[in-house]
């Protein structure tokens, strides 16, 4: 079997939020007690609704917020500290793209500077080497070489997410998180960025972890998906197998909530309840308020992550192992 | 007018002849002369030795209270004869030094306890903050007169006092641009693309705060002057027979009613300059931005 490029284990990350000016200090668990494992060249999508700690997960696998609890490996060895100089230098192996490239860019350097910031800070090649590696990254990821002295302010969103994208593949990372790199563009570009994307990925096996609230992004682009719901991993098999044939009911919710082209929307399963909110978790399965086949095991104790078949898993106390029917 | 203005520009930059046709394209008339007037007051204050007509202290007794337009008294003369020209050459030497060297002490250091609180957060940041409000609290020109009232008057001590007068500004402003770059946007993707605090805030921060550090500056500039202005017109600043604007204006008062060119010149120029700082910071302003174009 491949070792894992990046090993997350036990990792657990909570906000203080407080209430009011003199409010009691409630503690938010955005990420909880959450492991997984990123093999070589392979894409984890990591799906959830807003609020589930999925920008979290990522910003921790990079080392950016501290873990509470909990390690992140990548490449064997432990995360440095954030800040610090191996942290820094570490940085030539993991990059970070971001949901909003105009906010990402700095609006003052051209675009051709900031995607050869990377070599620069890392003092990786040497001058001639850098602007040959600015100008391969600008055509791999779709700009013209005119574009090369604009300003981030010039270039249109689907211009400025690749010369993000060009930037993060500058130092020619093993790993690349996307933090909803597609979410802020429209549909069209969506695809083109993608499609961008996977075939980058393909041609340099980075491995890749797509944060995503969009289903259908997602299923495009990644090999694997974990479904998160309030910081917790609720479900997680290949993309192909999750999609057909979801096992927990809420990932079953959001999978009957994509659109297939041409045929109208047949089983919805509708989610009942409010949106969940971090800062008061349900007892027992955090899901168990919106689920419609929440029985009293489920309101009293929580799930744990359990292998489910071939290569997938979940949590629920309704799905049992391997070959049982999905009770439902 | 402006082929005056052109005239005088194209004699200032002889050496890159397409400098004129860019600045006729790209400079509006008010900021020329904003500019032009800038430039003039530079080499007034760097020749002052040699502009000068007479020496600062030389008294011309038969020429006492000297209407401007006397032939050998341009601007007239004091009441102790002394040519108002000459004093008024060495005025805008002392005032430009104190008010360009005060001012960008006090830019520097301001943006630097800015960046350190933005930086560093928590304690240091308190600290920052305290004293921020502290000089902001503080009635400047109460605390100069005791210090200055201490410690006698020095050029140095008061360029070094006038430094410290507008801190507090660029403390604040850079410190709340920095903290928000680096919560979300640029800094943040720098930082995450591995680049050292020194880089993030120097090469990142700084250039994208500076335009509003200008604006502050050109504000500061002026109070600057003014501030140097009033201090001597108290009698605690520039300290006679040496001569300053301000130093002027508050010796010229006695005699605005009989002579008043031994306090308009100064004043006039006080107004001129700092008239130009906010016409060209303002313009500076615009044109270091790539997004206002």
């Amino acid at each position: 079997m491949v070792a894992a490029l990046i090993k997350a284990e036990g990792l657990t990350r909570i906000y203080e939020m407080r209430r009011g000016l003199f409010g009691k200090v409630t503690p938010v668990r955005a990420v909880d007690d959450l492991s997984l494992k990123v093999l070589p060249g392979e894409t984890l999508g990591v799906v959830g609704e807003s609020g589930s700690g999925k920008s979290t997960l990522g910003r921790m696998l990079l080392g950016i917020d501290p873990a509470e609890s909990g390690t992140v490996t990548f490449e064997d060895k432990p995360m440095p500290a954030f800040g610090t100089a191996e942290w820094r230098a570490l940085r030539v192996r993991m990059q970070l793209v971001y949901q909003d490239p105009l906010a990402a860019l700095d609006r003052r350097l051209t675009i051709a500077t900031q995607i050869r910031e990377p070599l620069d800070i890392h003092n990786l090649l040497t001058k001639d080497e850098r602007d040959a590696r600015v100008q391969a990254l600008m055509a791999a990821v779709g700009l013209r070489p005119d574009q090369a002295d604009r300003y981030p302010h010039e270039l249109s969103g689907g211009q400025r997410q690749r010369a993000v994208i060009a930037r993060a593949l500058a130092s020619r990372p093993r790993l690349i998180v996307c933090d909803e790199p597609v979410s802020a563009l429209d549909v069209s570009i969506q695809a083109q960025v993608v499609n961008m994307l996977r075939d980058l990925q393909d041609e340099f096996q980075i491995a890749m972890v797509f944060i995503s609230h969009d289903l259908k992004v997602v299923r495009n682009i990644a090999d694997r998906v974990v479904v998160m719901y309030l910081g917790r991993i609720v479900e997680e098999a290949s993309s192909d197998v999750i999609f057909a044939s979801p096992r927990h009911p809420y990932t079953q919710a959001l999978v009957s909530s994509v659109p297939v082209p041409g045929q109208p929307l047949k089983g919805r399963m509708i989610l009942q309840g409010e949106p969940p909110n971090p800062a008061s978790r349900p007892s027992g399965c955090a899901f168990h308020p919106r689920c419609p086949l929440a029985t009293d095991i489920c309101r009293t104790t929580v799930p744990m992550l359990r292998t489910v078949g071939l290569q997938r898993a979940a949590a629920c106390h309704l799905v049992e192992g391997a070959n049982a029917p999905i009770a439902a | 007018m402006t082929t005056a203005d052109l005239d005088h520009t194209h004699t200032i930059a002889s050496r890159r002849p397409c400098f004129v046709a860019t600045l006729r394209r790209h400079v509006p008339l008010s900021i020329g002369l904003g500019i032009l007037w800038l430039v003039v007051m530079v080499l007034v204050a760097i020749f002052a030795d040699v502009l000068r007509p007479y020496s600062i202290t030389a008294m011309d007794l038969t020429n006492r209270l000297s209407a401007p337009g006397n032939p050998k008294h341009w601007l007239g003369t004091d009441e102790l004869g002394r040519d108002v020209l000459a004093r008024l050459i060495q005025s805008v030497r002392i005032s430009l030094v104190i008010a360009f060297s005060a001012t960008i002490i006090s830019a520097v250091f301001g943006t630097a306890l800015g960046f350190a609180a933005a930086k560093f957060r928590g304690i240091v940041e308190h600290v920052v903050l305290v004293l921020a409000d502290f000089q902001a609290a503080l009635p400047f020109l109460v605390m100069s007169l005791a210090v200055l009232a201490f410690f006698g008057s020095s050029m140095v001590l008061i360029v070094c006092l006038m430094g410290f007068y507008g801190w507090e500004r660029y403390a604040r402003v850079a410190r709340g641009l920095a903290i928000s770059a680096s919560a979300q946007g640029y800094a943040s993707a720098v930082v995450q693309l591995g680049a050292s605090p020194l880089r993030v805030y120097f090469r990142h921060i700084l250039p994208n705060v500076a335009s509003t550090l200008i604006v502050s500056m050109t504000l500061t500039f002026p109070e600057i002057i003014l501030m140097e202005s009033g201090l001597s017109f108290l009698g605690l600043g520039v300290q006679p027979p040496e001569t300053s604007l301000g130093n002027m204006v508050g010796f010229g008062r006695e005699y605005l009613t009989r002579a008043p060119w031994i306090m308009l010149a100064p004043a006039l120029v006080i107004m001129l300059t700092t008239l130009s700082i906010s016409l060209v910071g303002d313009w500076l302003r615009d044109k270091l931005d790539p997004t206002v174009r």
